[in-house]
């Protein structure tokens, strides 16, 4: 029976299937659900890593232990896991290995639109591209069998509308793979440079035999339709271009994006009048067609930014724009915003009223840099808000010292966070670190991490202590604040800039959405108090607008945090009767 | 002939299981069906939008300028942005809620006026009804997604029971009872 299932939980599925035993994966929209869901599977071994490169290497150490194994992470991810990657691909594999990554084209929640597919070519490592849920299932289990039959790990590339679209599959058992002892081969598995140099000519020789095997393997094929347009294309890409052909074009869709074929594309080519490429992102397939000698259509008509839609490659291509309803002009746009009662914003607001320079990071808070709290000035990668500073004080000195904060999240800090800190330790720069401990990985859709105590089963775990972290680096001056008590907040970044040594802020408070966090009752403005000073809406809380002239609190959306009463000079804004108020 | 229908609303107002539903719905009567949604950083109470697509054979997940048959929408503004994506005559169905975004909130920029009016200047059949209220009624603000399915619902020749076992197979049991009565309040406002 058919069923409709997410792109990124029909993987799992497929993992599931393949007999995979062991996953280890750092969560990253849009690739987070392959590896939640996949731990809902009590066969398959699930856990959150601290970063990529640790998930790929645990990866690594399974599959070397002779189970199939699995690693999962966004596009940046993989930059992370880079160090690993090029070097398995000398290795090879014991068992079967597989890595999703998942790309994020027009950036729904990303911090650049980064084409993974480089990294295939690149680290010489076969990639397939599934386009829907049924693929992203069945791709799963054939990435396994190439891995074992060619001793290699094998990318799955998925992107945003695949993984996040859901759509038809159809299940089955699952298999047990036959056992592949370990066994010690120091030739293989010991990267030096005497093995590795006899490692190189393996690769290549095995990328010859995976381009023959792109020649006949059916994850690429043909649909033949009118010749006089012939297209290439792979992924969502395809969906589009088959929504506005349909048999009105022929079309080689690519399910193995590396290698790619050569006499298959030369073929097809050969048979049709006209040739277009349609990919996302870079010119990958087209160069490739441009490098067999092939005159192609593709980035001079379709762009490198931003994802496709049925509608734009038909525009592209000559086709009439669909009528439709007429704008509404003076929209005003609707940007994310940090939540009603979200602990971060207490400490931004207190940031930004101490003109405090704050060098910031990847995740929820990231959203301190929006107005009107407007207070985080760089972000750049994950880990890189410590880093920088010190690189910033270097540069400054003494008066960026006094003046300068970062800011990095509780899951951030573990992920890359901790190096940096080192750094400063190590290299003593007088930086102030401000660890914002919202109890959970807030961005991707609360993912436990190596702070909170559980791990992703919801399981108790290990729990590493910031505080004794920080301390055991060398930090005196380690101290932990409530963000929702704005004269603590006030008061620790005072005097943690002024002193003469490093310190770090732990700013601890669970994450408002966590199930198990208590909200109180909605505040409620007294109109006859609120003389419409807009004092309040200086915290930009969502629940919190003007309406005729005064301030009123959407019932809604308000978790009662107080923030907003701290702002108010004339206590305006009351908690309802029974209801708690800082 | 495929549908598509756009839901549409601000992160965090349940557009997710409304799609879930929809989605449901449309496989039990056979379709293919395609459901595209967004994830992460959008869903912070910024815009989010889900395409529900469903027919024959159903290719892109994503719906583009002027092939919605339907808006389904959480939110006045966010009903109102999405004109271009509607075919002529095709139908917004929307919650009357006002909430204002991060720069009306700051002062930048007005909340737009008359909106249900502007949109039916603008080629829409607007059918508009205050789901907030009936989400209440029914016990819990949360459940504006099932009073605006339930209106949806009208538009479609489909017995009860078809939504109804869609709801079981996406509710959690303990809110089934909550969401049927949300459901009939939406249908029969």
């Amino acid at each position: 029976m058919k069923e409709i299932m997410l792109g990124n939980k029909a993987f799992a599925r497929g993992l599931y299937e393949a007999g995979v035993a062991v996953a280890s994966s750092y969560p990253g929209t849009p690739s987070t659900e392959v590896t939640e869901e996949a731990a809902k599977y009590d066969e398959i071994y699930c856990e959150w890593a601290p970063n990529e490169k640790v998930a790929m290497e645990v990866a690594f150490g399974a599959s070397l232990g002779g189970k199939r194994s699995f690693c999962a992470m966004k596009h940046v991810g993989l930059n992370v896991a880079a160090d690993p990657l090029f070097t398995v691909s000398y290795t090879g594999v014991n068992a079967g290995m597989v890595i999703c990554v998942a790309d994020d084209p027009s950036m729904h929640s990303s911090q650049n639109e980064q084409d993974s597919r480089h990294y295939a070519i690149a680290a010489k490592i076969p990639m397939l591209e599934p386009s829907d849920s049924a693929e992203a299932l069945a791709f799963a289990k054939r990435a396994y069998e190439i891995s074992e039959e060619f001793d290699t790990p094998v990318i799955m590339k998925m992107c945003t509308r695949v993984a996040h679209s859901q759509s038809l599959v159809e299940t089955s058992e699952r298999i047990t793979p036959p056992a592949r002892p370990y066994e010690k081969n120091i030739a293989k598995y010991v990267m030096m440079p005497g093995n590795a140099k006899k490692r190189h000519p393996f690769v290549e020789e095995r990328t010859r035999r995976l381009i023959d095997f792109a020649e006949t393997t059916d994850l690429n094929r043909i649909e033949w339709g009118d010749k006089k347009i012939g297209i290439i294309t792979s992924s969502t890409s395809y969906q589009y271009a088959k929504e506005v052909f349909g048999e009105e074009a022929s079309i080689l869709k690519l399910g193995m994006i590396f290698p790619m074929p050569e006499k298959l594309i030369l073929d097809f080519a050969a048979q049709v009048e006209e040739l277009y490429v349609i990919e996302e992102l870079d010119p990958i397939i087209e160069t490739h067609c441009k490098n067999l000698g092939l005159s192609v259509h593709g980035k001079d008509l379709f762009p490198i930014v931003g994802e496709f839609s049925q509608s734009l490659i038909a525009k592209l291509m000559g086709r009439k724009a669909n009528p439709s309803c007429s704008e509404i002009e003076g929209r005003p746009v609707r940007p994310p915003v940090m939540c009603a009662g979200c602990p971060h914003r207490g400490m931004f607001y207190t940031l930004s009223k101490n003109k405090c320079t704050v060098l910031g990071d990847i995740g929820c808070y990231t959203l301190g840099a929006v107005a009107p709290l407007s207070s985080i000035e760089m972000t750049l990668c994950m880990g890189a808000s410590i880093s920088s500073i010190h690189g910033f004080n270097k540069a400054q000195g003494a008066e960026s010292e006094g003046k300068t904060v970062a800011v990095i999240g509780d899951s951030t800090f573990m992920h890359s966070g901790m190096t940096g800190l080192a750094n400063i330790a190590y290299n003593q720069s007088n930086s102030t670190v401000i660890i914002l401990d919202n109890s959970i990985t807030g961005m991707t859709g609360h993912q436990q991490n190596p702070t909170t105590g559980y791990n992703i089963k919801g399981d108790p775990a290990g729990k590493i202590d910031l505080e004794a972290l920080c301390r055991a680096m060398g930090f005196e001056r380690v101290r932990v604040v409530d963000p929702y008590n704005l004269a603590e907040c006030d008061q620790a970044i005072k005097e943690e800039l002024a002193a003469p040594v490093p310190s770090v802020i732990i700013s601890r408070r669970p994450c408002a959405l966590l199930k198990y966090v208590k909200h109180n009752k909605p505040l409620v403005c007294n109109t006859d108090k609120c003389v419409g000073c807009k004092m309040c809406m200086k915290i930009g809380c969502p629940a919190i607008s003007i309406r005729d002239g005064k301030a009123h609190i959407d019932e809604t959306l308000c978790v009662g945090c107080g923030v907003c009463q701290q702002m108010c000079r004339l206590d305006a804004l009351e908690a309802p009767e029974g209801g708690v108020a800082l | 002939m495929t549908t598509n229908v756009m839901i549409v609303g601000v992160g965090g107002q349940g557009s997710l299981l409304a799609s879930k539903l929809l989605g449901q719905v449309a496989v039990s009567q056979g379709y293919d069906v395609k459901v595209s949604e967004v994830h992460g950083m959008s869903q912070r109470g910024g815009s989010v939008v889900t395409y529900v697509r469903f027919g024959d054979r159903v290719n892109s997940p994503v719906i583009d300028q002027g092939e919605a048959d339907y808006i389904i929408s959480f939110e006045l503004l966010e009903a109102a942005r999405y004109m271009s994506m509607l075919k002529p005559e095709g139908r917004v169905i929307v919650n009357d809620q006002r909430i204002d975004p991060m720069p009306v909130i700051t002062g930048a920029m007005d909340y737009p006026e008359d909106l249900i009016a502007k949109m039916a200047a603008a080629g829409a059949q607007v059918d508009a009804l205050n789901c907030l209220e009936l989400a209440e009624k029914a016990g819990s603000s949360k459940a504006v997604n099932m009073v605006l399915m339930g209106r949806f619902s009208k538009y479609f020749n489909l017995p009860e029971e078809v939504w109804l076992s869609a709801m079981e197979a996406v509710v959690p049991k303990k809110f089934i009872e909550m969401n049927k009565i949300a459901f009939d309040l939406g249908k029969n406002a």
